[in-house]
């Protein structure tokens, strides 16, 4: 069993739905004004339009195209192609995508304690908030857990992960600015054992995956806490903010490869956008997405759902 | 990856017979690659499809010049018409008077807001202004704090009151302003999503109280389609003066500028390229343009090295290696310019990526290796870096020891100098005395 609950609570269907509405009226509004809810014979304008749409989810060019060639090479042969069969086709496209990267299946528990879980990702995306929200979701289910402030970068990084330590009533461990994450991060997993607590959420520094020497700043860490914890970092975290475009996937290529991520997290997913990136990183990485952030506070933090997201992009079956 | 759209292109171009004309057939396929490139490069798919027609517009029929190739004639019109739609001139800072003035920043959660507060209030310091900053960020846990970090940390002033008011809190921040003779007073405000309309509400109260003379928006240049929204909603609430793009330092191709830009109408008048208060640059609509299309920015770097290498310095240098007496002592020199530039895979990353450049902004440059390089230079006596032969097996371990590096690094340093030397005894010879030296060496 794995340490996080990737349960879906009673009403979370409800919930995702409310938390996506904007982008999905949206979207939904755009797939269904291109196709009609007709059953008419779908055109080749129509299927641009359509391939548009995905553009806009920041989907991406190459990831969209192909796509929309499978559905197109698909309909090859058939007489009439609907609309609306065209859109279910696209859904079940990408569910197929989304669900080939949630397995394999995350991480189990780990038999060495504590279970260290580093949450990483470029500059803004809300790696901090993050690590509050999952702190609070872990002692919802009654784990114990400990935070680690690892960003000694960022002016009043600690103070703010002090601030969601507060609030979610869990232990934090943290050091003067400009200390050395990786020293920070040793005293913080010696607490942990003393502490017998079940977590270690690591909260990181910013950095842009172009800067080699911030990129091997993590490296060093993931060797301390390999030392002095069988098999940690149990799992990497990476942050993902649904705002950003194209740049996602050299981000995403850049943490799996040099970092090994485990998991994505994708933020921000109450505003209007679409987050479509993630398709194309778990199209060429498969790397599993595991929660959405969909707001402010700290129960904003809701289990991933193939068919909630697609549902998001307007592709949704009752549509 | 749309890395080198000029070279692409150049490919597919070649096969077709130009008779000095761009035909439709040349456009056509052109603009393909061109719609494609934008769309990677995260310009919104309606801006792209506007602009490929008006470029196809101004394509058609074209001349080709004499000396370039078609491929690159479609670059060039691409390029100037994407500078056009950027606006010719750089946009300055308006300041209204009686001072104080005051800046109002705003923007999306983790744009980069406040980060790039302390960095304006730098610049402007730096220009001779006396700002002020306040934290209007009543939300966001030790958001405040963060600012007055920032501010301790690049010694400007802050005005700190403990309120859950943003409006009040700006208002405040602007009376003592006045009373205290600060001439300009920039304002941090909370991250907000531009469909929060209570939100949005505060900050039409907030500019209401303050009336500032600029209201920027801080945009992320990784941000992706959505860019348009959230900027055309922003302007439309606050009618915004201007646009901070951040994060520029990146690989992230910033077609978001271009977004931005199309549906605000607004200029673009900085961008964020590091971590460090420093690292802020006036905006330059013509490189914007060679970035989103993939052809580096030599330019930038151009000027930055005219900043930093001192003209009389140059001429000093160049001189000694005609004599071939290039001493250790210019080879610290040459390093400590080096580091002027700024990051050093920042430098490369201007770079275009094509042709003998190609790859170096993969380069890994260890920004430490130089710290070491010059500690171990410091660590000789004068007299050792004039005559670098006299350095035998006891001063070297006497080096190491100063610089504390291992003697292994010292003698590859020695190394590397007599390599440059040599090598720069070689070029100076069909060097002139006017220009700068080449700031090569092997690293």
């Amino acid at each position: 069993m794995s340490i996080f609950n990737y349960q879906e609570q009673p009403g979370y269907f409800k919930r995702l739905k409310e938390a996506l509405q904007t982008t999905k009226d949206d979207l939904g509004h755009m797939m269904n004004q291109v196709l009609g809810t007709a059953e008419s014979p779908v055109t080749e304008d129509q299927l641009e339009e359509l391939e548009n749409i995905l553009i806009s989810a920041d989907i991406g060019v190459q990831t969209t195209l192909e796509i929309v060639e499978k559905m197109r090479e698909e309909t090859r042969g058939q007489r009439v192609v609907t609309s609306q069969k065209a859109k279910r086709m696209l859904r079940k496209e990408m569910l197929e995508i989304l669900k080939a990267s949630q397995d394999p299946p995350r991480k189990s528990a780990s038999p060495s304690r504590p279970h260290v879980v580093f949450v990483v990702g470029v500059n803004g995306v809300g790696k901090t908030t993050t690590v509050g929200k999952l702190a609070h979701r872990l002692s919802q289910d009654e784990k114990s857990v400990l935070v680690c402030a690892s960003d000694t970068f960022r002016a009043a990084a600690a103070e703010q992960l002090t601030i969601w330590a507060e609030r979610t009533q869990t232990d934090i461990v943290k050091q003067s600015s400009g200390a050395d994450p990786a020293a920070v991060l040793f005293d913080a997993i010696a607490a942990s054992k003393a502490r017998n607590t079940d977590v270690l959420l690591v909260d990181t520094a910013g950095r842009l995956h172009t800067k080699t020497h911030l990129m091997r700043e993590v490296e060093k860490m993931k060797r301390i806490a390999g030392r002095e914890v069988e098999g940690a970092p149990h799992e990497i975290f990476w942050i993902l903010d649904a705002t950003t475009g194209q740049n996602g996937l050299s981000q995403a290529r850049e943490f799996f490869e040099t970092i090994g991520i485990t998991g994505i997290i994708v933020t921000k997913l109450d505003g209007t956008a679409k987050g479509g990136i993630v398709v194309a990183i778990a199209k060429e990485l498969k790397i599993p997405i595991l929660y959405i952030g969909v707001g402010e506070s700290q129960e904003d933090l809701i289990p991933f759902s193939a068919e909630g997201f697609v549902d998001s992009l307007g592709l949704g079956e009752e549509d | 990856m749309l890395g080198n759209l000029s070279t692409k292109l150049q490919k597919i171009l070649r096969d077709l017979k130009g008779e000095g004309r761009l035909d439709e057939l040349h456009i056509e396929v052109a603009m393909r690659e061109i719609r494609i490139a934008l769309l990677e490069a995260d310009v919104h798919f309606k801006v792209v499809k506007e602009f490929v027609s008006r470029v196809k517009e101004k394509a058609l029929g074209e001349e080709v010049l004499r000396n370039l190739m078609p491929a690159q004639q479609v670059v060039k019109i691409v390029r100037d018409e994407l500078t056009e739609l950027f606006g010719r001139e750089e946009a300055g800072l308006v300041f209204s008077k009686p001072f104080p003035s005051v800046i109002l920043l705003m923007g999306l959660q983790g744009s980069g807001k406040t980060t790039t507060t302390g960095k304006l209030a730098l610049w402007l310091k730096k220009k001779g202004f006396q700002p002020l900053m306040v934290s209007t960020d009543v939300y966001r846990p030790a958001a405040m704090e963060q600012l007055s970090v920032i501010a301790r940390e690049i010694g400007i002033g802050v005005y700190e009151e403990k309120s859950s008011d943003a409006v009040e809190l700006a208002g405040n921040a602007l009376q003592h302003a006045r009373n205290t003779g600060f001439d300009i007073l920039l304002i941090d405000t909370a991250g907000r999503l531009h469909i929060d309309s209570e939100l949005m509400m505060e900050l039409d109260r907030i500019a209401e109280e303050v009336r500032p003379a600029e209201i920027l928006l801080v945009a992320d240049a990784m941000t992706g389609q959505d860019a348009v929204n959230s900027a055309r909603e922003f302007n439309q609430r606050l009618n915004l003066s201007g646009v901070v793009l951040t994060k520029m330092d990146g690989d992230a191709r910033g077609g978001a500028a271009l977004s931005i830009k199309t549906v605000t109408g607004k200029p673009i008048k900085f961008i964020g390229v590091g971590e460090k208060y420093e690292a802020l640059e006036v905006f330059h609509p013509e490189r914007m343009a060679s970035r989103i299309l993939g052809m580096g920015d030599v330019l930038s770097l151009i000027e930055k090295a005219e900043e930093v290498v001192d003209e009389e310095q140059a001429q000093e240098m160049l001189k000694k290696m005609q004599r071939n007496e290039f001493t250790l002592e210019d080879f610290r020199q040459q390093l400590r310019q080096l580091r002027r530039l700024g990051p050093l895979e920042q430098v490369l990353g201007m770079l275009p990526q094509m042709g003998p450049l190609k790859g170096l902004n993969k380069l890994q440059v260890d920004e430490k290796q130089l710290t070491y390089l010059e500690a171990i230079i410091n660590s000789m006596t004068l007299k050792e870096r004039v005559a670098y032969k006299t350095i035998n097996a006891s001063r070297r371990k006497r080096i190491a020891k100063g610089s504390g590096r291992p003697v292994s690094e010292v003698n590859r340093l020695l190394k590397q100098y007599v390599q440059t030397k040599k090598m720069m005894n070689k070029i100076s010879k069909g060097f002139s005395t006017k220009g700068l030296p080449k700031l090569n060496f092997p690293i």
